[in-house]
């Protein structure tokens, strides 16, 4: 995937290293390989790589990863915008 | 030795199991019914048998080849060979016909001579998934275990929430699996993480989770080699055929809006010093339809297509770079049957278009986040916006110069 990259600097994802354990959960989760543990503590190795699914935060068994997890999909962000984050749904016959 | 012996008892390669009598069928009831013995006498000759499997109120589906006994009740075991229906099925799902129906029913499945010990893997029921799957799974034992995620796939089911813990947790109670299988670990796919939590899962039912590969087919190696096993299976890919694969669903999406986009560039073709010109609105108008055409090639198609290659990290970008160079191409084509104006409304016209579309397909990739779709659409949509104004202004006013 190295070849693909998107904009910098944009992810929301966020490590608190103090409450991290080392236990690797997120290293495994991730499809990006953001994540990599080094001397007992997880570090982002790659923060551009990140794509925001969510998956380290809802596993990390200290909550020490926070992500605003989200769809990146065109037609999903412009009905957020249009009837507010609550209102807009994702799916139906002509979506993903 | 002890490792093989191991092996021996995970079920992945017990011996095939001799084939049921019809006494231990009969035993299997209300699951298997001996067949009618009368043969008719005259007429034509008739179709087959029903098989002895089909119960009153439910069908048989094709993947079936069987049902194994479990103490939970039966299970049916699947076929690991697609069949033409399977294949026509999944070619329809790639055009984006009834994609929204195609699912098979959550619950538990096995394939092989399963055994208590053979693995559980858990997936999403929609079918395109199941049939993947099942096809990788030739030659293993395993319990498939299938989730209601309303027939979406495993990563937008998780997205979605319906891939989702208490989904894992309602159904493994559901299926009884604590007295089918005899250990306690549930091989969940791991993009379905971002929808589950492997700690909420154990707190919830007893059932440890393992991380999956991401595709089916490094499952056996995954199998075989447990967490040791190579970092690429759990590392996602946009490789040139999984990108061309999407494309005629990105084009299908469009189908609906197409009526209107045509009756509108026959309306707009058609304006002019005499208010209303019919044989301008058809002769200009298919030139419109065909910039259409050309936009609609260069955002849903080149870009997806050629992503990598195309410069720009921006998608909206990636779409102006191939909607000028096909737009271009277009008005070289058309030559002297355009005048000048016209060839840059169709300039603007083509890359607005492709600029859109290429924006849209940040949803289909699997490593745009959210924020930055968002921060590239702040941009890119009044930009969009007001290219497409410009471009139609032009194509008016053409006629008035």
């Amino acid at each position: 995937m190295e070849k693909f990259r998107y904009l910098s600097n944009v992810t929301t994802l966020n490590l608190n290293q103090e409450a991290c354990t080392g236990c690797g959960t997120c290293e495994i989760v991730c499809p990006h390989g953001v994540f990599e543990i080094k001397t007992h503590k997880a570090g982002i190795v790659d923060r551009d790589g990140c794509m925001e699914c969510g998956a380290c935060a809802t596993n990390c068994p200290e909550e020490a990863i926070t992500v605003d997890p989200g769809v990146g999909c065109a037609a999903y962000i412009i009905q957020t915008w249009i009837k507010g984050k609550g209102a807009a749904s994702c799916g139906g016959a002509d979506c993903c | 030795m002890m490792s093989s012996k191991t092996q021996n008892n995970n079920g992945c390669c017990a011996p095939a199991r001799p084939p049921l009598t019809k006494e231990a069928l009969t035993e299997m009831l209300p699951i298997y019914r001996e067949s009618s013995v009368d043969e008719p006498c005259c007429g034509p000759p008739q179709g087959p048998a029903s098989s002895p499997f089909e119960k009153p109120g439910y069908r048989l589906c094709d993947f079936i080849e069987g049902f194994t006994d479990t103490p939970a009740g039966s299970v049916p075991r699947v076929k690991t060979k697609l069949e033409i229906a399977d294949l026509l099925g999944t070619i329809k799902i790639r055009l984006g016909i009834n994609r929204s129906q195609y699912k098979v029913a959550p619950g538990l499945y096995s394939v092989g001579d399963v055994t208590p010990m053979s693995p559980v893997l858990v997936t999403a029921n929609y079918k395109l998934t199941f049939d993947r799957l099942r096809m990788d799974l030739e030659g293993l034992q395993a319990w498939v275990l299938i989730l209601d995620t309303r027939g979406v796939n495993v990563w937008c089911a998780a997205g979605k929430k319906t891939f989702s813990t208490a989904e894992v947790i309602h159904r493994v109670k559901q299926t009884r699996l604590q007295e089918v299988v005899s250990h306690r670990k549930l091989i969940l796919p791991q993009l379905s993480a971002t929808g589950v939590s492997g700690k909420q899962v154990k707190k919830g039912c007893g059932f440890k989770v393992a991380w999956g590969p991401v595709r089916t087919s490094d499952i056996k190696s995954f199998l075989k080699a447990g967490p040791k096993a190579d970092k690429a299976i759990h590392r996602v890919t946009f490789s040139f055929l999984e990108r061309l694969i999407l494309v005629p669903v990105e084009l299908s999406i469009m189908r609906k809006y197409l009526l209107w986009v045509f009756l509108t560039s026959f309306a707009l073709s058609g304006i002019g010093p005499g208010i209303f010109s019919m044989g301008q609105a058809w002769s200009r108008g298919l030139i419109m339809i065909a910039a259409c055409v050309v936009g609609i090639f260069s955002g849903a198609v080149a870009v997806p297509v050629l992503l990598p290659w195309i410069p720009g990290r921006a998608f909206a970008v990636k779409g102006v770079i191939a909607g000028l160079l096909m737009s271009a191409g277009m008005v070289l084509a058309l030559g002297k049957a355009i005048g000048v104006m016209e060839a840059v409304a169709l300039i603007l016209f083509i890359t607005a278009i492709s600029s859109y579309l290429a924006m849209n397909f940040t949803g289909s990739t699997p490593y745009t986040s959210p924020s930055g779709v968002e921060k590239e659409m702040r941009k890119a949509i009044p930009f969009q916006l007001l290219v497409i104004i410009l471009s139609i202004a032009a194509w008016i006013g053409a006629m008035f110069v």
